[in-house]
């Protein structure tokens, strides 16, 4: 199979999310003796061509105006180079650009596609693939009918690619401007500058609930103890809806989908839309005031307290142990 | 101006779901089923396009599938939409599918846009709405929050990673709706029981056009088993010497 994935960005250096995709499309290329292929697309991508050609052979889409991830112009470079390269398998990983932009490439190849993969197998040569339903409730094994297949892969389920020594090859691709569809555009983007790590690849996420009343409260109380493990904040949905986090924190089954080594629910019941979004994290501890609240039954370890004194007496805590 | 509101029929998202005993299917029939939350989204910005409007606005909602759909179209109607309409289609359609089948019947309808939830919360694939916007060569928002008529299209926020982006569209375009769009109304009885009365068109797939070819072929499925014993604690003391010496996570 010629495998081609798409890589995400921030232009200067490949997101994680992109090395789990290449790990899958690996894993593909030697079960079917393929190649795989990374595609870039931007502009000034010298840095992120540089990181690419570690992991695979670079074709590079440089070009102003694909300098935003506007989905019109980008699906239709990604679908022209499936078409003219000969490529069996598209891959990416299912991020919210991926979703927009490579569902578009999707629509624009034939719709034989599965997202947010979960895992796979081989069934004499038939690639099966496994993917998460009813907010993971279920889970559904599918195939995919005709070529080229379009597949995004959940993140937290493929471990990153490791980069090589030696360098592949990059091969620069001609864009033509004027044949570049032009009906969206870009005006913003309203993003919070972070200095903890991103939700999606922390190894420690603590997440706050309903329990927390404030945007101050919860920076203090779990942004202080996610601090206090260099971890990540996350949210449930009722703080986002309430305005006292932003978007872009939510863990469930619309918002992020995490899998961390650790994950700590902070004032969350465990709604099942929630759990979709953090079931599969390694150790899950909960601490919630009601003994009787849903999360405690997916968690590792429940303790029933108040998080506004439990927390800042966990963080207290840790920070002598670490003082030792 | 017409805004065109597809829906699906889901199970209701309360109902614990069991695969059948071969793993071929889901037991899904004897449960009741309700609009997709994010297409009653979807429709509840387009009814209120209608109320807030100065010109003429029709919202027409649209299912694909079998004769049950009518109580869903029903309560689609309840909660202010004109039209309603029945694409009869006796199997299960994957996304490829839906998407044209309703790209021959936007071709027919001609609607200034097309609203509808960004994904169906049975298969969570959140594909159609691209899919659509990709056959009729039309822009897309998608993951909207926030959507406005501009003089030269609309404008919308998109929740994405990062956080909000800010976009245009121009003209017809497709939007697929995210959770903080807005929060949909009750329907009052009065409207429930005038819409038992409203009639429901039925279109046939051959009218349309279009020939269903399976993209995705569904092998098997299975509840997930993952369960925890939870370890209860008594004290912060306690769950830090748990993490520790037991988890190995501090």
């Amino acid at each position: 199979m010629q495998i081609l994935v798409v890589a995400e960005h921030d232009g200067a250096t490949l997101r994680p999310a992109t090395l789990s995709a290449l790990t899958f499309a690996q894993s593909v290329a030697q079960v079917t003796d393929g190649t795989v292929q990374l595609l870039v697309l931007g502009h000034e991508l010298a840095s992120v061509v540089a990181e690419g050609v570690k992991l695979a052979p670079v074709l590079v889409a440089d070009s102003p105006d694909l300098a935003s991830p506007v989905a019109d112009r980008n699906a239709h470079v990604i679908a022209e180079t499936v078409q003219s390269r000969n490529i069996d398998l598209l891959v990416a990983a299912s991020t919210s650009q991926a979703k927009d932009i490579v569902g578009r490439a999707g629509g624009l190849l034939g719709g034989a596609m599965a997202s947010d993969v979960t895992g796979h197998s081989f069934e004499e040569s038939e690639l099966l693939l496994e993917r998460p339903i009813y907010a993971g409730a279920a889970v559904a094994t599918v195939s995919l009918l005709g070529t080229p297949k379009i597949v995004t892969i959940r993140p937290s389920s493929y471990s990153p690619a490791v980069p090589q020594d030696a360098s592949c090859d990059a091969h620069d691709m001609l864009i033509e401007p004027s044949s570049l569809p032009n009906q969206m555009w870009l005006e913003s983007v309203r993003s919070r500058a972070s200095t903890r790590p991103d939700v999606t690849d922390a190894r420690v996420v603590v997440s706050g609930g309903r329990a927390f009343k404030n945007s101050d409260d919860f920076e203090r109380i779990v942004g202080g103890l996610a601090d206090a493990l260099d971890g990540a904040t996350g949210s449930s949905r009722a703080l986002v809806d309430a305005g006292i986090t932003p978007n872009e924190l939510q863990v469930g089954q619309t918002g992020k989908i995490v899998a961390p080594e650790l994950y700590l629910a902070l004032g969350i019941s465990g709604a099942m839309q929630h759990l979709a979004g953090m079931k599969n994290s390694r150790t899950i501890v909960a601490i919630n005031h009601d003994v009787d609240a849903p999360i405690f039954e997916v968690a590792d370890y429940g303790l029933v307290a108040d998080v506004y004194e439990a927390v800042p007496e966990m963080v207290r805590k840790l920070k002598e142990i670490q003082a030792d | 101006m017409k805004i065109l509101v597809p829906i699906k029929r889901v199970v209701d998202t309360d109902q614990k779901i069991r695969a059948s005993d071969d793993g071929s299917h889901l037991e899904i029939d004897h449960l009741p089923f309700i609009v997709n939350p994010f297409d009653a989204i979807a429709l509840e910005e387009a009814v209120r396009f209608r109320e807030q409007g100065s010109s003429d606005v029709e919202v027409v909602v649209v299912g694909v599938g079998v004769p049950e759909y009518e109580e869903q179209l029903r309560s689609a109607i309840a909660v202010g939409a004109d039209r309603a309409v029945r694409i009869a289609c006796d199997e299960e359609l994957d996304p490829w599918n839906v998407a044209c089948v309703l790209k021959a019947f936007v071709r027919q309808e001609s609607p200034d846009f097309v609203v509808m939830g960004k994904q169906a919360v049975d298969d969570d694939s959140n594909q159609v709405g691209q899919f659509l916007a990709a056959q009729l060569g039309w822009p897309q928002a998608t993951f909207a929050s926030h959507v406005e008529i501009t003089g030269e299209g609309l404008r919308i926020h998109r929740e994405i990673d990062a956080g909000i982006e800010i976009v245009s569209v121009s003209l017809p375009a497709i939007i697929t709706a995210d959770l903080r769009l807005n929060e949909p109304r009750y329907a009052s009885l009065p409207s429930i029981i005038r819409a038992r009365k409203k009639q429901i068109e039925v279109v046939d797939l051959e009218t349309l056009g279009v020939e269903i070819e399976p993209r995705v072929r569904i092998l098997g499925v299975r509840t997930d088993q993952s369960s925890r014993t939870c370890t209860r604690v008594d004290s912060v003391d306690q769950l830090l010497e748990c993490l520790r010496s037991e988890a190995e996570v501090l």
